[in-house]
C-alpha cells in the first residue's frame, strides 16, 4: 500500500517538468510551429535561477531571473527566426547544442566545477505544501499532498494554458495563424508577433519546467540535467493533437515510465540499462499510443461507413 | 452621378523579378456600381487588386478613395479605409468556427478574453442585415464553398467596407449559388456599395456588371458600358482576336472499354455516402460528362477513380485492370491523367517550378530516362513545348509555381495531365478559372484527343455550357446516383438538365438506357 502511495507519488513529482514542457510546446504548436528549443530555456532557466537566488537569496527574485533569461533565449531565436530568416528549427538545434555547452561554461567560469552547483552556490528552493483538506482523504491524501509547490503551479498551468488558447482574444489569433497564417494576415492579425509572443510564453512555461529541476526537486544546477526532457514534452504536445489537458495526461504517462524506472532500481542493477529505460519506455509508449490512436479511428471509421452504407440500402429498398 | 468611391490612376506595377505586371492602369468605381475587370490568365488583375488591398506595393501612379490620395500600406489600413477583398483562393481558417473566422482581428471581448456570445450575436446581425444566411458555431471545414463564400463577404462587411472587390467570385460556385450570391450583390449595389468583379465567365458578366476595364498584358486595352456591348465584342477585347467558340463536333468513333466502374461505393469518414452503387462506363474516343450540383459526389468519384480515395464497395476497371490494391502510381500507369479540382492541394507543388511539376510524372518513367539519369535537355525541350502549346504566360520555366497567376496554375496541370500519355482522362472542372481563349483551346485539345488519340475522357464540370458543348454522353449525378443520361445532347437545353441536377426531374433505369 505505501509503496504503491509513495511510487503515485514520485510519479506525480517526476511528471512536473514534463508538464511545463508538454505545455510549452502546446502553446507552440498552436501557433503553427514546433518548438524544438525547449532543451535550451529550461537549461538556462534551471542554471540562471539558482544563480539569481543564491546570489540575491531571494526565492522570487531567483526565480524572475530564471524565467527572464529563458525567455530572452526564445527572443533571440524569434529575431533569428523572423527578422533574420534564419531556418527556426535549425536554429532551436543550435540553440540546444550551444546552451548545453554555454550553461557548462558559465558554471566552470562562476563555481570552477564542470559537474554541478552544489559546492559554491546556495540555490533557494521552492517550498513544499501541504493541502489542508486532500491531505485527510484516504489513500490519495498522500498522494495529492505535500508536493513542491511547481508541481501545484504545474496542474494550475494546464487550466491556464487551456484558458489561453480557447478562451482569449490572443488565443483566438494564436490558433488562426497556426492554421491559416495568410488569411490571419490579410484581417490584420501580425503572424510574426503571433509567433513571438505565443513562443515568449512557450519559453516562460519551459523555464518552469527547468527550474522546477535545479530549484524544487534539487537545489543546485547539474549539466545536462534536462537529459532530453525537452523533446520528450515535444512528444506529448504532438500525440495530443495540441490539446492542452491531453498534453498534461500524456506527459503523466511519460513520467510514470521514468517513476518506474526509478524503482526498478530495486531489481535491475544494470545502471546503463537503466539510464536507457526511460527513454525505451517512451519510444514504446508513442508507439503504442500512436497505433491505439489510428486503430481507435479506423474502428470508428469502418463502423460509420457500413452503418451508413446499410442505412442506405435499406432506404433503397 | 452618384458619387465616386475609388479612382485607380496609372498603376504601375513591376514584380521583383522584374516582371511588370501593371502598367499605366487606371479604373474608376462608383457608388452603387458593379465594375468587370476581365482578362487573360496573367493579364494583372489580381496583382492590381492586391495593390488596392495592400497586399502588393506599386512603382508609379495614385490611388484616390472618395477623392482623397491614400496611401495604403496593409490589408488593415486597406480595411479601415472602406476596402474589403475576397480572395480567389479563400482566406479562412478551417478549423475555427464561422463566427470566429469574422471577428478575427476585431474580436469582441474584455481584458483579453474573447466573448464568444457575443462574436457569435454579430455575426447573426450581420447575417440578417445583408441577407447573408450563415450558421455561426459550424466549423469552416464543414460548410459548402458557397456558404465560405458568404462568410467570405460578412468578414468585409462586417468591418465597414465600401468597396468589395471580389476575384473570380464565381468560379468555385454551383448555378445555383451563382445565382443567390448575383441577388446578394444587387442588394449591395443598390445600398451604395461599389464592386469590382472579377471573372472569366462572359455571360455572368454581362448579367450582373454595369461597366467594364479589360486588361491585356497589364494594361488597359479597353472600358466601356455594359449596355453597350455584347459577349462576343467582351471575348474579343480580352483575347485581341475572335474567339470561335464551338467546334464542330462528328459522332465519336467509340472504341475499347477504357474505364469501367462496377457498383461503385464510396462513404467518407463522417458516414456520409458520396458515391452510391455507381455503373457505367467510358470508351476510347468519346467524352462522358457528369454534371450534378456540386457535392453531389462528382468529386469523391473521380478522386475514387484516380486513387486518391479508397472505394468502399465495388470495383473499377482501367483498360481491363483493376484498380484494387493498386497505388496512385500504379492506377497511374494503368493509363490514368487526372485534372483535380482543387489545383493547389492535388494537382500541384506550389513551391516547385513549372519546370519540376511538369516532369514530376516522368521521374520513374522510361520517357526520358537515360540510363539511371533523366535526360536534362529533353525534358527541358518537352517542358518548353509544353509552355509554348498551352500558352502558360510564365517568366521561365524554372518559375515557381505560386508565382504564376491562378490560370496559369490550372494551364501548368492541364498541360501535365494531357501531354502524359494517358488514354482516360479524368478531368474534373479542367477550365475553372481559365480564361475564354485557353478555355477554348483545352477543349479543342479535348476533342482532337479523344478523335485522333483515341483517349476516353471523364469530364466532370459546373458549367453547362462546357459540359453541353463538349460532351458526347452525359450523366447527371445527384446524391451519389445517377438519375439521368443522355445520349444526343442537341436537345438537351440548360433549364432541362438543371430539372434533373435539382432532382425535379429523374429518369428511370429504362429510361437511362445502357449507361456502359
Ligand atoms: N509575386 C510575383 N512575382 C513575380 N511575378 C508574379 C508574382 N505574382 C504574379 N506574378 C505574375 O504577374 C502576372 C499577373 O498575375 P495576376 O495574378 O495578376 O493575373 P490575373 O490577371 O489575376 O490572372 P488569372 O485570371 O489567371 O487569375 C502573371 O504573369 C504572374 O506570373
Ligand atoms: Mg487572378
Amino acid at each position: 500500500m505505501e509503496t504503491i502511495q509513495s511510487f503515485l507519488f514520485s510519479t506525480f513529482r517526476i511528471s512536473t517538468s514534463i508538464v511545463f514542457v508538454a505545455l510549452c510546446a502546446t502553446v507552440s504548436h498552436q501557433a503553427g510551429l514546433t518548438n524544438m528549443a525547449a532543451e535550451s530555456m529550461m537549461l538556462t532557466a534551471a542554471l540562471a535561477g539558482v544563480i539569481g537566488s543564491a546570489v540575491t537569496q531571494n526565492l522570487f527574485l531567483g526565480l524572475l531571473i530564471g524565467a527572464a533569461c529563458a525567455v530572452l533565449i526564445t527572443l533571440f531565436l524569434c529575431f533569428a527566426a523572423f527578422v533574420m530568416k534564419v531556418d527556426l528549427y535549425l536554429m532551436s538545434i543550435s540553440l540546444n547544442m550551444a546552451l548545453a555547452g554555454a550553461t557548462v561554461y558559465v558554471m566552470f567560469v562562476t563555481t570552477g566545477q564542470k559537474a554541478n552547483t552544489a559546492a559554491y552556490f546556495n540555490s533557494l528552493q521552492v517550498p513544499a505544501f501541504r493541502l489542508p483538506l486532500i491531505e485527510k482523504i484516504p489513500f490519495l491524501g498522500p498522494v495529492l499532498s505535500g508536493h513542491n509547490g511547481f508541481t501545484y503551479l504545474a496542474w494550475l498551468m494546464v487550466i491556464v494554458v487551456w484558458f489561453l488558447i480557447y478562451k482569449t482574444k490572443f488565443g483566438l489569433r494564436m490558433r488562426a495563424v497556426g492554421q491559416n497564417p495568410k488569411a490571419a494576415e490579410s484581417v490584420g492579425v501580425n503572424p510574426r508577433t503571433v509567433y513571438t509572443i505565443s513562443f515568449m510564453l512557450a519559453g516562460l512555461i519551459a523555464s518552469l519546467g527547468g527550474m522546477f529541476l535545479s530549484m524544487g526537486y534539487q537545489s543546485f544546477f547539474i549539466r545536462d540535467m534536462t537529459g532530453g526532457k525537452g523533446f520528450i514534452g515535444m512528444a506529448a504536445a504532438t500525440i495530443a493533437g495540441a490539446s492542452p489537458l491531453a498534453s498534461a495526461v500524456i506527459a503523466y504517462i511519460f513520467g510514470f515510465a521514468d517513476a518506474i524506472t526509478n524503482y526498478s532500481k530495486l531489481v535491475i542493477t544494470d545502471a546503463q540499462f537503466l539510464a536507457a529505460l526511460p527513454y525505451i519506455i517512451t519510444v514504446a509508449l508513442l508507439l503504442i499510443f500512436s497505433a491505439l490512436k489510428k486503430k481507435a479511428a479506423d474502428t470508428a471509421h469502418r463502423k460509420r461507413r457500413l452503418m451508413a452504407l446499410e442505412r442506405g440500402e435499406a432506404q433503397a429498398s | 452621378m452618384s458619387k465616386e468611391l475609388l479612382r485607380m490612376e496609372n498603376i504601375t506595377k513591376i514584380y521583383s523579378n522584374g516582371f511588370m505586371a501593371n502598367k499605366d492602369v487606371s479604373l474608376t468605381v462608383h457608388e452603387g456600381e458593379i465594375h468587370a475587370l476581365l482578362g487573360e490568365n496573367g493579364a494583372g488583375k489580381t496583382t492590381l487588386m492586391k495593390i488596392l488591398f495592400g497586399l502588393e506595393d506599386y512603382q508609379e501612379g495614385r490611388i484616390l478613395i472618395r477623392g482623397e490620395e491614400v496611401r495604403i500600406a496593409n490589408p488593415l489600413d486597406a480595411i479601415a479605409k472602406g476596402v474589403g477583398m475576397v480572395h480567389q483562393h479563400f482566406m479562412l481558417m478551417e478549423g475555427l468556427t464561422v463566427a470566429e473566422n469574422i471577428v478575427l482581428g476585431i474580436e469582441p471581448g474584455k481584458a483579453g478574453v474573447f466573448d464568444k456570445e457575443t462574436a457569435v450575436k454579430m455575426t447573426l446581425e450581420a447575417a440578417e442585415k445583408y441577407n447573408l444566411p450563415v450558421v455561426p458555431n459550424a466549423l469552416v471545414r464543414d460548410i459548402s464553398v458557397g456558404v465560405k463564400q458568404k462568410v467570405e463577404l460578412l468578414k468585409a462587411l462586417i468591418r465597414g467596407v465600401r468597396l468589395l472587390v471580389l476575384d473570380e467570385p464565381t468560379a468555385v460556385l454551383t448555378p445555383q449559388e451563382t445565382r443567390e450570391l448575383f441577388v446578394q450583390l444587387r442588394d449591395l449595389r443598390s445600398r451604395g456599395y461599389g464592386i469590382i468583379f472579377i471573372s472569366h465567365k462572359l455571360d455572368e458578366v454581362m448579367e450582373i456588371c454595369d461597366n467594364v476595364t479589360v486588361l491585356r498584358r497589364g494594361r488597359v486595352v479597353g472600358t466601356g458600358r455594359i449596355a453597350d456591348l455584347d459577349e462576343k465584342k467582351l471575348s474579343s477585347m480580352i483575347v485581341g482576336r475572335e474567339v470561335v467558340k464551338t467546334v464542330d463536333r462528328e459522332a465519336p468513333r467509340r472504341g475499347d472499354l477504357v474505364l469501367e466502374v462496377r457498383n461503385l461505393s464510396y462513404v467518407d469518414d463522417i458516414g456520409k455516402i458520396h458515391v452510391n452503387d455507381l455503373t457505367f462506363a467510358v470508351h476510347a474516343g468519346e467524352v462522358v460528362g457528369i454534371a450534378g450540383i456540386e457535392g453531389n459526389g462528382q468529386t469523391e468519384l473521380s478522386e475514387v477513380i484516380t486513387g486518391l480515395r479508397p472505394a468502399t464497395k465495388g470495383d473499377v476497371m482501367i483498360n481491363g485492370q483493376s484498380i484494387k490494391g493498386r497505388n496512385i502510381d500504379q492506377i497511374r500507369k494503368l493509363g490514368v491523367a487526372h485534372i483535380s479540382e482543387d489545383r493547389l492541394v492535388y494537382g500541384c507543388a506550389p513551391d516547385l517550378s513549372v519546370w519540376d511539376n511538369i516532369a514530376s510524372i516522368y521521374l520513374s518513367s522510361k520517357k526520358f530516362a537515360r540510363g539511371p539519369f533523366l535526360s536534362k535537355r529533353e525534358l527541358n525541350k518537352f517542358v518548353d513545348e509544353c509552355i509554348e502549346e498551352f500558352e502558360i504566360a510564365t517568366e521561365s520555366r524554372n518559375t515557381p509555381v505560386r508565382l504564376l497567376s491562378g490560370g496559369n496554375i490550372q494551364k501548368v496541370i492541364v498541360a501535365r495531365e494531357f501531354t502524359s500519355g494517358a488514354n482516360l482522362i479524368v478531368a474534373n472542372q479542367p477550365t475553372r478559372g481559365i480564361d475564354v481563349g485557353t478555355a477554348s483551346l483545352i477543349h479543342k485539345l479535348l476533342y482532337k484527343y479523344t478523335r485522333e488519340k483515341n483517349v476516353a475522357v471523364l469530364l466532370i464540370s459546373s458549367d453547362l455550357n462546357e459540359l453541353l458543348n463538349h460532351s458526347d454522353r452525359l450523366l447527371v449525378m445527384r446524391k451519389g446516383r445517377f438519375n439521368a443520361h443522355f445520349t444526343d445532347l442537341s436537345r438537351v437545353t440548360d433549364e432541362l438538365l438543371g430539372e434533373y441536377m435539382l432532382g425535379v426531374r429523374s429518369m428511370t433505369e429504362e429510361e437511362m438506357g445502357n449507361v456502359l
